[in-house]
């Protein structure tokens, strides 16, 4: 039997309301024991959790690992390689792969490919619509028993307004969410960034941030109409998330994740033509910025996700319009995050856990996110304290996209725990 | 321009206006760039700032070349970034590029040892128009300061529109712009300048009125309703240049569609200096090109 013990630390896991000092005792990857001062009977490995925290693994609702057909950015090895040296337990991937997720034999691919290669548990997204053809709804049903998680339009914005009502409609019958991806195609088609001052300094063409607030008001209408959940993707204009708040209190049932970079940087970050800073959603401006910070604070914004969007140097390194979007996220997200969320006071220690692990398990169903006993053996380590600096350079991912390079962090992982199996540990540990 | 100080705005036009005697005089040939070469690097069609970089060189002595992407190894899918090395190779002091894409001069640059001139990057800048607009301003007024120049047309759209607003708000001058709605870019007003509701408020008074212009795919995207509309509400009239100050300079950086950005009628008339733009874009372009090398011997 394999054991774990995870020693000495405190334990946040607000599912259950704790937090103290607990030792968690995983066999055969699950948790067997929550208790203070658990002993080692000399056959568990050990992990010295003392002077940290000890959390239920973090969940990353919204990522790209880039396979298959984008190998040369990601695949699932140096994909959940990266995640679990960024704390991450599980992630669930985008169907944007080539080819599309958007049959059986891939979500049978990337399922058997995590198994044999994967660090961390790999959950596939599915593609909202049927491969042959753009107006007609994915097999939601028969792909749910095959392992899928969620279905989305991400990437590609589904555009008629009656295939998503469709989706949201029938998803729910089987208990499947439904995660959009909002953004009026129309409104941001040749856009490079965010319209706005900044669009107009660097002579770029903008995106207005009513491309994706058309989009927000849309899912929301039509979740209420049909009193059905729908998901909201990467939440990043002030827009957004009052539509949010207010449908909230309405009671429809909708929920939102957004990025550490609508929280952290602006559009500012793309002058001088930094296409490190090119994303979709671009980054906004600083009352967005504002906006999704209160949505964290009062609790609008359910979740933190990455949008993990590895691309090759030759991709970025281009003229600015030419370059891909997207931002290189597994390994900075639990840090700067919680750098800026909970030593910088927007969120309790308790909320940042949930919206890194208890909710993102929630909205996919996975039962994790907490550490009861019987429950998935998924821990993630924390030091806090630091700083820390981030170097691009020691990035695990295949990819080094990333706009954070050398930025400080109060937080780091030290070591990441999936079922009972140390997958990841700060070197100084190690 | 956002790059430039005022004072080195000021030594490129001092040095424009001196360099400008060479081409009124019967010997167009000085050793400034002896030693030098230049290339031209376009992958937009042009016919002034190509042909003025190119005489500029051969004025003063420069070895000069040129490469359209037509024709080039650009056409076999070379990135902007090796095809600039290759020249780069080749023992190149000067490039000057125009590209399509906003900002591609500011991503090479750093990577090069050549020396890069904006010729025109997407819809960002056009500096060296910029400076042969103020060369012109400043040969008819003596100063830029003080200086109400009225910009009308696709401001969205256009890098020289651009180049001018952050220029001439360094050297003191109040720009005023006009346009259709659906050509002026948000957060405007940022820039400094007057947003104006109509042509005529914005050439009320102007010491200087600039035409644009403006392409025509701008009707086919459903930006302008037609031409016909566009040239009854933002051409520059006759009657609309009245209401600008009686000795206003007209300019227009060309190409210019005439009938729509302005008549025949206006593009001729005596306040016109559309004609003397063009010379003075082969100045401005003698003193970047001379200036740069003067700095890299430095």
């Amino acid at each position: 039997m394999m054991r774990t013990l995870i020693r000495g630390g405190r334990l946040v896991d607000p599912a259950r309301r704790i937090d103290g000092q607990r030792d968690v005792l995983i066999e055969d990857g699950k948790v067997a024991r929550v208790e203070p001062n658990l002993d080692d009977d000399g056959s568990c490995t050990v992990v010295d959790a003392r002077n940290r925290l000890v959390l239920p693994g973090l969940v990353d609702p919204h990522s790209h690992l880039r396979d298959p057909g984008f190998e040369y950015r990601e695949d699932i090895a140096t994909g959940t390689a990266a995640a679990a040296c960024g704390g991450f337990t599980s992630v669930a991937c985008m169907p944007n792969t080539k080819p599309v997720c958007d049959n059986v034999a891939v979500v049978e691919y990337i399922l058997s490919k995590a198994k044999r290669e994967g660090s961390v548990n790999v959950f596939p997204d599915f593609w909202v619509k049927r491969p042959d053809d753009g107006t007609e709804l994915a097999e939601i049903g028969l792909m749910a028993a095959s392992g899928i998680v969620a279905v989305s339009d991400d990437g590609k914005p589904v555009a008629n307004p009656d295939l998503m009502r469709k989706a949201l409609q029938y998803a729910a019958g089987f208990g499947i969410p439904v995660i959009s991806h909002c953004e009026e195609p129309s409104l941001s088609a040749d856009g490079q960034m965010n319209e706005g001052f900044v669009s107009l300094r660097l002579g770029l063409r903008g995106i207005p941030s009513t491309a994706e607030d058309a989009m927000t008001s849309r899912e929301i209408l039509l979740a209420e109409y049909l009193g059905v959940p729908v998901h909201i993707a990467h939440v990043s204009t002030a827009g957004s998330v009052a539509m949010i708040r207010s449908a909230k209190a309405r009671g429809v049932k909708v929920t939102c994740e957004t990025c550490p970079h609508y929280f952290l940087l602006t559009d500012e970050a793309c002058l001088g033509f930094n296409t490190l800073a090119k994303v979709n959603p671009p980054l906004r401006g600083a009352a967005d910025v504002a906006a999704v910070l209160e949505g964290l604070a009062d609790g609008t914004v359910d979740m933190i996700a990455t949008d993990h969007a590895p691309h090759h140097a030759d991709e970025k390194d281009l003229e600015f319009a030419l370059a891909n979007s997207g931002i290189n996220g597994f390994e900075t997200a639990f840090g700067l995050s919680y750098t800026r969320l909970v030593d910088g006071g927007v969120v309790s220690l308790a909320r940042f856990v949930e919206l890194m692990s208890l909710a993102p398990s929630n909205l996919l169903k996975l039962g994790r996110g907490t550490l009861a006993p019987g429950a998935p053996g998924d821990v993630t380590v924390v030091e806090t304290g630091g700083p820390w600096t981030f170097h691009r350079a020691t990035m695990r991912s295949k990819s080094k996209n990333t706009p954070f390079d050398g930025a400080t962090m109060t937080a780091r992982v030290a070591a990441t725990v999936v079922a009972g199996r140390v997958v990841y540990q700060v070197e100084e540990m190690a | 321009m956002k790059e430039l100080e005022a004072d080195e705005i000021d030594l490129i036009l001092e040095n424009a206006a001196t360099l400008k005697r060479i081409l009124d005089s019967g010997n167009k040939k000085t050793a400034h760039l002896q030693g030098k070469s230049v290339v031209t690097l376009f992958y937009e069609n042009s016919t002034r700032t190509r042909l003025s970089f190119e005489m500029a060189s051969k004025f003063m002595g420069a070895a000069s070349a040129n490469i359209a992407s037509s024709g080039s190894s650009v056409q076999k899918g070379e990135s902007l970034l090796d095809t600039v090395r290759t020249i780069d190779r080749m023992a190149t002091d000067i490039l000057v590029m125009r590209h399509p894409q906003s900002g591609a001069p500011h991503g090479i640059a750093p990577k090069v040892r050549v020396s890069i001139v904006n010729a025109g990057d997407g819809m960002n800048e056009h500096p060296t128009q910029a400076l042969l607009d103020f060369l012109t301003m400043k040969e008819k007024y003596g100063r830029l300061e003080g200086l109400e120049v009225a910009i009308v047309g696709d401001i969205l759209h256009s890098r020289v529109a651009r180049s001018n607003i952050w220029g001439l708000a360094k050297m003191g001058a109040r720009v005023r712009l006009a346009g259709p709605p659906t050509l002026l870019p948000r957060e405007l007003e940022r820039t400094g300048a007057r947003v104006c509701r109509t042509v005529d408020e914005a050439l009320e008074g102007a010491d200087v009125v600039m035409g644009l212009r403006i392409q025509l795919e701008r009707m086919k995207s459903g930006l302008v309703p037609s031409v016909a509309e566009y040239a009854r509400f933002y051409g520059i009239t006759p009657e609309r240049l009245r209401l600008a100050k009686p000795d206003a300079l007209l300019m227009h950086p060309g190409p210019c569609n005439h009938g729509v950005e302005m008549p025949t009628l206006v593009y001729e008339c005596p306040q016109s200096v559309i004609d003397e733009q063009v010379t003075n874009g082969v100045a401005v372009r003698m003193a970047v090109l001379y200036l740069l090398t003067a700095r890299r011997n430095a």
